[in-house]
């Protein structure tokens, strides 16, 4: 095939962008290497829209041991322990084909993360979909679970927490991010480094085929029409194969066989092998007849761009390719030595005794073009007058029942019970709580991991959207009595080159870094998706969050069920009434516009250390975040799954009933303590300068609201989790 | 008290039943598919996973490995045999116990805690037990249980149902039926009870901080009665 401008703009590559692969390579590439090139300029690969943003983040911090720029991040969990973790998006091949997209999504992560030699312990998943009403919602949501499930059950690695919402810009453009933590040793993390000469480089894990052939690219376009032709481009998963690619990974890893490991993930043996050699600062030269395949007649076009999963790319030591091949023959894996590494710089192929492609590592990497996209500032809108009459109206019973039944907040349980959330014998929290918590095997130790999106207050107003995440990742851990310690981001929008989408991008960017730095609580690595758009239609602009803690001792742990009948409840942060951007706003009042809940770092980081020393003093019998629905939908959730029901008053101060108890502001959590400690932790708040109002006082089975209103908690029980289990059975 | 755990390729509990059989007593080998023979035993585990990816139907290529000839002879000489949900597939598919193991009903893998109830506690699992309902953690796709009429008449003579799904209070209905199982049969025994299979996971079930600790009663139980 002859090479031009068009066949560039065929693979995506823009009309400068083909000049300059020109003008590097000082001619005009063949098939081989335009393929090449379009797989490590795309987007997705590249972050070349991002690049100049991410730089700003804060990633480094006390326990940060690997920042971004690995396969995955890692923070020291102390005594030689460390959590290696990343979350990752699959969101354009899941919308074409939910069960596989999403199951390689999970596959992926993994790899990511056994890459580095960790074993992975918990998975945790942000899924967001189209409306309920939408033709299309019901089986993505489906398929999207299944692939989940199907992948994450057969590796045996617990689904811990997650997070699923429903927003009708998704109905073109479903999000699927997914996430893993692992446990390594500190002095056992393998890196993607490649170094020394002529050192062997190992291909090992299944055959390449011909599927998810330019997925990278494919993910680095908005959808039109004709998506249902890309159906090819996506990858089709094998979990059990790659079960036995960790254990084989793992078992050649407590040897010291390697120096360079990568998985083949997007754009997979291209850009595992680019990698490897540009960090190096070496060439690699590759055999592609040497390459196993599972189809016949492949070109090297379509062996370097293939995405077929479970594959590794490793760099060994001379001498110990038959030890490692003795492995991955155990495991009944392909291995093969495709290749070595050298010190041309370049990235040399050849296939039947022919050079295919000649390319200096560098053009393919430093040399990616990189954009500072125009953008756009979003000025925080103007708050609503909320006119105290149409709340007067309303029957908070009646509008509790409507929010803990709205799918944004109604029980996911239909959800995790078809993940695995226990196997591994260490899931001491599983979903349906503010983190998941897995203990580490064998110790006293604990970690806890949450994910958080908030698209709504993100689409407002960005740079408030972005904090607004971060916090809630940090109230998430802290509720579970975890300390904070770092966190990954999947940063999903719409089209770069869209001014807005682009403006929201660098909005939300910054508040993620605003709020990061303030609570010293880092970004250690992470993933981009753009173009979630379908035509012109971008989704709402969803940074995903996933944060891990620490729980030192993990009998410390704290869990969000009301425990114990006559205990006191307690609202700490102050409750100012803001209800735009809010459930009760956009849902009952159908009110759509305003600025979401501000946030105050200050207070933030004051109220979640505070209530962390009250955790640490076991003065707190349960926690919860006040979230989404504000306090009466985060106190109804504690009493449906602790089976317990409250006396509740407002407080004299402020605002009536409606405002106080749906209001979203930041910053509070629900706190359970027993009527002995309370006043030791009332003072201790007041010492801290914490806000608190006491709510009211644990009973047998009913909600009371300032002695006259009155729900049993079965009834709110049933409103919560029949949404979800109507929905699908329909 | 020696025990041994078959590691086939997808096990994914092997782990954890090597850590449960630990922290009750028993000195447990881990032991690899492909080996020939069992070391000495006094029980062998058939762990819960995906045993060669459940490719082709759940268990079936597990029951062909290598090891399994030496676990089948084991058995038949009256060794306890205890396959725990991946593991009580590949027992059916070795004839070893009757039946077969379908899709659950809904169609979906399903994870939680359910009660069971003990159906006969003639047999070295569940002798002096002192329980007869108790909470157990499921976590399969394919645990509904089915055979024959002629089957099921001549397993229920012989008194080798050994747990059925029922409540907390033990009654045994539909509705406390997770994946559609005949009878809602949860595990069952061979002729002669030194074989058991069932679906749920009791080595998720040895930590308060975990699901729960019926688990740990029944491994206490097992290492009680075989001393």
């Amino acid at each position: 095939m002859i090479v031009n401008e068009q066949v560039a703009i065929d693979h995506g590559l823009k009309k400068d962008e083909y000049a300059k692969i020109c003008e590097l390579l000082k001619r005009i590439p063949n098939i081989t290497e335009l393929g090449i090139f379009s797989a490590m300029w795309n987007e997705h690969c590249s972050y070349k829209s991002s690049r100049l943003h991410l730089k700003k983040l804060p990633t480094k911090g006390k326990q940060v041991i690997q920042g971004p720029g690995e396969n995955a991040g890692v923070i020291d969990i102390e005594d030689n322990d460390a959590i290696v973790f990343k979350i990752e998006s699959h969101n354009h091949p899941s919308f074409i084909e939910p069960y596989q997209g999403a199951a390689t999504g999970v596959g992926g992560i993994m790899r990511d993360v056994f890459t580095m030699g960790a074993r992975p312990i918990a998975n945790l998943n942000s899924i967001h979909f189209g409306s309920p009403q939408h033709k299309k919602t019901k089986n993505l949501l489906r398929g999207v679970v299944h692939g989940i499930g199907g992948y994450g059950n057969c590796m045996g690695v617990p689904t811990i927490a997650g997070q699923t919402s429903f927003d009708s810009s998704y109905n073109g453009n479903i999000l699927v991010n997914a996430m893993t933590l692992g446990l390594v040793k500190k002095d056992k993390i393998f890196y993607s480094k490649a170094a020394g000469l002529n050192k062997p480089v190992i291909y090992v894990g299944s055959k390449t085929g011909r599927d998810g052939i330019h997925g990278a690219s494919m993910a680095s376009a908005s959808f039109d029409e004709k998506i249902e032709e890309k159906k090819p481009t996506v990858q089709v998963g094998d979990p059990f194969t790659e079960k036995l690619l960790l254990e084989a990974c793992l078992e050649l890893m407590s040897g010291d066989s390697i120096i360079a490991i990568q998985d083949m993930g997007a754009a997979g043996l291209t850009s595992s092998s680019i990698e490897m050699a540009s960090k190096g600062n070496l060439g690699i030269e590759i055999n592609l007849n040497k390459v196993p395949c599972r189809e016949s007649k492949m070109t090297p076009y379509e062996i370097m761009l293939s995405e077929s999963q479970e594959r590794m790319l490793i760099v060994l030591e001379n001498g110990k390719e038959e030890h490692a091949k003795k492995i991955f023959d155990k495991w009944n894996l392909d291995f093969a030595v495709i290749g070595k590494t050298t010190k041309s710089k370049k990235i040399e192929l050849y296939f039947d005794n022919q050079q295919v492609a000649n390319i200096p590592v560098n053009t393919l990497v430093e040399n990616s073009p990189m954009y500072d996209r125009k953008w756009k500032k979003t000025k925080l809108p103007k708050k609503n007058k909320i006119k105290r009459g149409d709340l007067k109206n309303l029957k908070i019973i009646d509008v509790l029942k409507k929010v803990l039944a709205n799918p944004n907040v109604c029980s996911k349980e239909w959800i995790w019970q078809q993940y695995d959330h226990t196997v591994m014998g260490d899931t001491i929290q599983k979903p349906g709580g503010d983190s998941g918590v897995v203990r580490v095997h064998g110790t006293n130790k604990a970690v806890a991991a949450s994910v958080d999106s908030s698209a709504v207050y993100c689409w407002a107003h960005p740079l408030t959207g972005g904090k607004q995440v971060v916090c809630e990742s940090f109230r998430n851990l802290i509720s579970v009595g975890a300390k904070p310690i770092a966190i990954t981001n999947c940063l999903n929008f719409g089209s770069p080159e869209n001014y807005e989408n682009m403006g929201e991008f660098v909005e939300c960017v910054q508040g993620i870094g605003e709020a990061a730095e303030y609570l010293n609580f880092p970004v250690v690595s992470g993933n981009v998706s753009f173009y979630n758009q379908t035509k012109e239609e971008g989704i709402k602009p969803t940074p995903s969050i996933g944060g891990v803690g620490l729980i030192k001792d993990y009998k410390k742990m704290i869990t969000m069920e009301f425990k114990e009948k006559n205990n006191i409840v307690l609202v700490i942060g102050k409750t100012e009434g803001h209800i735009d951007q809010s459930l009760l706003a956009r849902n009952i009042l159908d009110q759509k516009n305003g600025p979401p809940p501000e946030i105050n770092l200050f207070n933030e980081k004051n109220i979640g250390e505070t209530l962390l020393k009250l955790i640490d003093n076991e003065y707190i019998q349960s926690a919860h975040d006040v979230s989404l629905g504000g306090i009466l939908t985060a106190v109804s959730k504690m009493c449906i799954k602790g089976n317990k029901g409250i006396n509740l008053k407002k407080p004299k101060y402020l605002i009536n009933e409606i405002e106080y108890f749906f209001a979203e502001d930041q910053g509070r959590y629900i706190i359970e303590v027993t009527k002995k400690d309370q006043k030791k932790v009332t003072d201790f708040l007041k010492k801290n300068a914490v806000h608190f109002d006491e709510l009211g006082t644990i009973n047998e089975n009913e909600l009371y609201i300032n002695d006259k209103t009155k729900v049993t908690i079965d009834e709110l029980k049933t409103s919560n989790k029949n949404w979800l289990i109507d929905y699908m059975s329909k | 008290m020696k025990s041994s755990v078959i590691t086939f390729p997808g096990s994914n509990c092997d782990r954890d039943m090597d850590v449960a059989l630990k922290q009750f007593g028993f000195k447990n080998k881990m032991v690899w598919h492909n080996d020939a023979e069992i070391p000495k035993s006094d029980l062998v585990v058939l762990p819960g996973g995906f045993s060669y990816g459940d490719y082709l139907r759940c268990g079936s290529m597990a029951s062909k490995s290598k090891i399994m000839n030496s676990v089948i002879n084991f058995a038949k000489s009256g060794g306890l045999v205890m396959g725990i949900c991946n593991g009580f597939q590949i027992l059916v598919e070795t004839g070893l116990v009757p039946g077969v193991l379908l899709r659950n009903k809904y169609l979906e893998f399903i994870c939680k805690n359910v009660f069971v109830k003990i159906n006969d506690k003639k047999n070295t699992y569940f002798k002096n037990i002192n329980k007869d309902i108790v909470e157990f953690h499921i976590a399969h796709n394919e645990g509904n249980y089915f055979c024959t009429k002629d089957q099921i008449k001549e397993i229920e003579d012989n008194h080798q149902i050994a747990i059925n799904y029922c409540n907390k209070d033990g009654i045994i209905e539909d509705q406390f039926n997770p994946n559609g199982s005949i009878k809602n049969i949860a595990g069952i025994f061979n002729k002669e009870k030194n074989v058991l299979g069932m679906m749920p996971h009791p080595e998720r079930m040895i930590d308060s901080s975990l699901s729960g600790e019926d688990g740990s009663l029944f491994f206490k139980n097992l290492i009680n009665n075989l001393k």
